[in-house]
C-alpha cells in the first residue's frame, strides 16, 4: 500500500514508532487473526488510531483497509481521535447508576467545561463514561487511566483531579 | 533450623480494595515489619478477592483468623505493636456490627460464615501469583487424575452427574455440551473460557480470575482431556487489566511446571492455553460472536445452527464454558459428581456466586447453594438496605434479567424460581434497589445500554431497541399515553421472539420484569405525569425548604440557568420555577438539605 511505504520512509521519532509496531506485527506472525491485539498496541503506541496507522496496519496483515476500519469502529475501546493525557471513564454500571453516576458525571462535565466524549483545551482530560468497570462494590466508581476511585461525589471529583493537574 | 513463620497476614488485593488503599496498607506493613525486625516470622501474603468488598482494605491475620477491615496506612504502625507484638487484636480496625457486637474473627463474620465456598475456595486465601500455594490446596489434583485414572468418558460421566449449568447465564448442562464436543468428528477441537463479563453489576468473573486463576485453567485442560480438544482460548475483556496479568502469569507458570503444554503428567495428552483480550464490545459475550472476535474480526453474531459444536472457531468444533463453570470443576472431580448434586434444588445443583451491589450494606461477592432465598442473601449475607430504607426490588441478570419485588423475597434463588418470575439468574449480578429508584427509569437504563450496544446486524434489535428507548424517554418525562403502553409490551414480545441473538432476545426482559411487577409505577407517570419515587426529572419540581435554608447562595451560584434568587434583605434563596431547568444542580450542591425534590 502506497500509503504505509511513505510511512516506512518517516525519519525520527516516527519511523522508530513504526518499527516498534512492526516488531510486535512480527511476535504475531503478521497473522490477520492478531488484529485486534496489534490495534490494542498500535493505540498503546500512537496514542489513537490515525488513519495512515490503519493502512499500515491493514498492509502489514495483508487485510483490507475497510476491514482493519471495520473492527477499530466496532470495538468501543478503539479511538480515531486524540485522547487527553488522562483519560477519565466514569462508571454507569447499574449498582453505579442507582448510587448516583448521573451526579458525578454532571460534576465533572462542570468542573473540566466539556461533555463525554470530549478532551479539554488544555489536552488534560478525557472524559467518557464506561459501561461497567466491576467495581460495583465501591459504587459510584471512575477510573482516571488505569486508576480505580471508589464512592465518589462532585466534592471527592475537585479533590482527585487536583491530583492530576 | 527449618524455616519458621509465626503469622501470616493475608491482604486483599483484588480491585475493589487496591482502589480503598490496599497497596499503601501494604508499603507501610513491609516498612514496619522491618522496623520492629518481625520480617522473618510474619509473612505477607497478597491474596485476591476476599469478597466483602465494601469493608476494604481487608487483612487477616492467621492462624487466628483475626479479620481488620477498612485499614489505612496510618493504623498499620499500632496495629504491628498490638497485634505482632503484644498479642492481642487491634480493636479499631475490627468490625462492629449494627448491634454494637464487635467482631474479632473470620469465623464470627456473618457475611463469610453464611456462605457455601466451592467456586471462590481459594480466593482470599492463596497469593493467585503463585502456582504452589494452588497446589497446596490439592491444585491439578483433579488434572492429574482425569489424566492417569479416568477416560474421557468417566470425566464427562461424573460433570453430567454433578448436574453442574452453564453460570454465563443460559443455564445448559455442562456435562451435556461437553459430551457433544466429544462426538462432534473432527482432528482439531477447541475449547474456549468467557470471561468477557459484560453484564453491568457482575464482578464475580473478575474476582475468579484475579483470585485463583490456576482454577480455570485447570478445568479448561481436564475439558480438553475430556473432549479431545488441544488448544483453549481464554478470551477475556479488555477492562480487566489485573485479570489479565494474573492470567498471564498463571499460563507460564503451569507451563514451567509441566501442567500445560506436551505430555501432561507423563501421559501423551497435551494441552496449551491462549489468551484473547476483547476490545470492548457486550456483544462478544455471545458466543458466536465472541469466536468473531477471536478471529480478529468485528464481533457479530451468527445463525444457530449450525452450533459451535458443530462448526466453531475456524470451522472446527468448539465448546464455550463461563469461568464459573469452570471453577467448579475441579472441586467436582475432587469430591465427586454426587456431592455437588447434593447441594442446591432438584433440577439446580450446586453453588452459584452473585455479586451484590447497589443500595445494600454489604457489597460484595456471595456464594450460596442454588435455592438459597433472596431475603437469606440481601438481609442475612448482605446485612439490610443501605440505611434501613425500604426494599423494592432485586435486579438480577443485568439487561437480560428482571426485577424481583419485595413480595417475593422469600423466593429461592434458582434458574426455574427466578424464570418463572420473569427474572433470570444470568451472570449472577444482583443489584438492591430502594425506594429511591424509579423502575421506569431503570428499565430505560437497561434499554439505553442495549442501544449502544446492539451490533446492528438484525433488525428487530437494532430498531426495536431505539423504538423501545423512545417510548420509555416519552414515559419518563410525562408525555405519553396508555397505547404506547401497548406498543411498548407488543414491541418487547416482537423483540424477544425475532431477534438474531441473546443480547435482542433477551434486551425487552427488563421492561418486561418492570410492567410485570410495577405496572401502577408506569402508570403514575402517565395518567398522573408523576414519578412515585422522585427520580424522572421532567416530573419534578424543586424549591427549596425556607426552615433549613442557611443562605449560604451556593444553589444560586451553581444553578446553570440564574433561576434562583433571594428577595433584596430576605436571607432564603427561593426557585423561580418558570425558567428551572430541572437540571438538579442545586439538589446536589446544598450542604444543608434545604433542596427539596418532589
Amino acid at each position: 500500500m502506497v500509503q504505509s511505504d511513505v510511512m516506512s520512509g518517516k525519519f525520527g521519532i516516527e519511523a522508530a514508532l513504526f518499527r516498534t509496531l512492526d516488531e510486535f506485527i512480527a511476535t504475531e506472525n503478521h497473522s490477520p487473526d492478531s488484529l485486534i491485539e496489534v490495534l490494542h498496541r498500535a493505540q498503546e503506541i500512537f496514542g489513537y488510531l490515525r488513519n495512515d496507522v490503519l493502512a499500515h496496519v491493514a498492509s502489514r496483515l495483508h487485510l483490507p483497509l475497510a476491514r482493519v476500519y471495520g473492527v477499530a469502529t466496532f470495538y468501543h475501546l478503539f479511538h480515531l481521535k486524540p485522547k487527553g493525557k488522562y483519560e477519565i471513564h466514569v462508571c454507569t454500571g447499574t449498582a453505579c447508576y442507582v448510587r448516583g453516576a448521573d451526579r458525578v458525571i454532571r460534576s465533572l462535565v462542570k468542573e473540566l467545561g466539556v461533555n463525554l466524549d470530549e478532551t479539554t483545551s488544555d489536552g488534560l482530560f478525557t472524559l467518557c463514561n464506561a459501561r461497567c468497570i466491576g467495581s460495583c462494590g465501591l459504587a459510584p466508581a471512575m477510573m482516571i487511566d488505569k486508576d480505580v476511585h471508589g464512592r465518589v461525589d462532585p466534592k471527592k471529583v475537585r479533590r482527585i483531579l487536583r491530583n492530576y493537574r | 533450623m527449618p524455616e519458621f513463620k509465626r503469622l501470616h497476614c493475608f491482604l486483599c488485593m483484588g480491585q475493589a480494595c487496591v482502589s480503598s488503599g490496599a497497596r499503601e496498607v501494604r508499603a507501610r506493613l513491609a516498612e514496619e515489619l522491618a522496623e520492629h525486625g518481625l520480617s522473618d516470622e510474619v509473612v505477607i501474603v497478597e491474596t485476591g478477592c476476599a469478597g466483602p468488598c465494601v469493608h476494604g482494605p481487608l487483612l487477616s491475620v492467621w492462624p487466628d483468623e483475626v479479620l481488620y477491615h477498612q485499614v489505612a496506612a496510618d493504623d498499620v504502625p499500632k496495629l504491628v505493636v498490638e497485634h505482632f507484638i503484644k498479642g492481642r487484636p487491634y480493636t479499631p480496625c475490627l468490625i462492629t456490627e449494627p448491634g454494637g457486637d464487635i467482631i474479632a474473627t473470620q469465623r464470627d463474620f456473618a457475611f463469610l460464615q453464611r456462605q457455601h465456598k466451592i467456586v471462590l475456595e481459594n480466593c482470599g486465601v492463596i497469593d493467585p501469583e503463585r502456582i504452589e500455594e494452588y497446589i497446596a490446596r490439592d491444585g491439578y489434583l483433579a488434572l492429574g487424575n482425569a489424566l492417569t485414572a479416568m477416560t474421557p468418558d468417566q470425566v464427562i460421566d461424573e460433570v453430567k452427574l454433578s448436574g453442574l449449568r452453564g453460570r454465563g447465564g443460559a443455564g445448559f448442562p455442562t456435562g451435556l455440551k461437553w459430551g457433544l464436543l466429544r462426538q462432534s468428528p473432527g482432528p482439531q477441537k477447541y475449547v474456549i473460557c468467557n470471561a468477557d463479563e459484560g453484564d453491568p453489576g457482575a464482578f464475580m468473573d473478575r474476582s475468579v480470575l484475579e483470585g485463583d486463576p490456576h482454577r480455570v485453567l485447570e478445568a479448561m485442560a481436564i475439558k480438553g482431556y475430556a473432549t479431545g480438544a488441544d488448544t483453549g482460548y481464554i478470551y477475556c475483556r479488555a477492562e480487566y487489566p489485573l485479570a489479565i496479568r494474573r492470567i498471564e502469569i498463571a499460563v507460564r507458570q503451569a507451563r514451567e511446571y509441566g501442567c500445560l503444554g506436551e505430555g501432561l503428567f507423563e501421559t501423551d495428552f497435551s494441552f496449551d492455553i491462549e489468551l484473547r483480550v476483547g476490545a470492548g464490545a457486550f456483544v462478544c459475550g455471545e458466543e458466536t460472536a465472541l469466536m468473531q472476535s477471536i478471529e480478529g474480526k468485528r464481533g457479530q453474531p451468527m445463525p444457530r445452527p449450525p452450533f459451535p459444536t458443530q462448526r466453531g472457531l475456524w470451522g472446527c468444533p468448539t465448546s464455550i464454558n463461563n469461568v464459573e463453570t469452570y471453577a467448579n470443576i475441579p472441586w467436582i472431580l475432587r469430591h465427586g459428581g454426587a456431592a455437588y448434586a447434593a447441594l442446591g434444588t432438584e433440577r439446580s445443583k450446586g453453588t452459584k456466586v452473585f455479586a451484590l451491589a447497589g443500595n445494600v450494606k454489604n457489597t460484595g461477592l456471595v456464594e450460596v447453594p442454588m435455592g438459597t432465598s433472596l431475603r437469606e442473601v440481601v438481609f442475612g449475607i448482605g446485612g439490610g438496605v443501605v440505611d434501613d430504607r425500604p426494599f423494592k426490588a432485586a435486579q438480577t441478570g443485568g439487561p437480560s434479567g428482571g426485577c424481583i419485588p419485595a413480595a417475593h423475597l422469600d423466593a429461592p434463588l434458582d434458574y426455574e424460581s427466578l424464570t418463572a418470575l420473569g427474572a433470570i439468574v444470568g451472570s449472577g449480578g444482583l443489584i438492591v434497589l430502594d425506594d429511591t429508584s424509579c423502575m421506569v427509569d431503570v428499565a430505560r437504563y437497561y434499554m439505553e445500554f442495549c442501544v449502544d450496544e446492539s451490533c446492528g446486524k438484525c433488525i428487530p434489535c437494532r430498531a426495536g431497541t431505539r423504538q423501545v428507548y423512545e417510548i420509555l424517554t416519552t414515559i419518563c418525562e410525562g408525555n405519553a399515553t396508555m397505547a404506547d403502553l401497548d406498543r411498548l409490551e407488543k414491541l418487547c414480545l416482537l423483540m424477544r421472539d425475532m431477534s438474531l441473538c441473546g443480547l435482542g432476545q433477551t434486551a425487552p426482559n427488563p421492561v418486561l420484569s418492570t410492567l410485570r411487577h410495577f405496572r401502577e409505577e408506569y402508570e403514575a407517570h402517565i395518567l398522573e405525569q408523576r414519578c412515585p419515587s422522585a427520580v424522572c426529572r421532567k416530573l419534578l419540581t424543586f424549591s427549596i425548604n425556607p426552615a433549613k435554608c442557611t443562605g449560604c447562595g451556593v444553589c444560586a451560584r451553581n444553578c446553570p440557568v440564574e433561576t434562583i434568587h433571594k428577595e433584596d434583605g430576605e436571607r432564603r434563596y427561593e426557585v423561580h420555577q418558570d425558567e428551572c431547568i430541572k437540571c438538579g444542580m442545586c439538589f446536589d450542591v446544598c450542604n444543608f438539605g434545604a433542596v427539596v425534590k418532589e
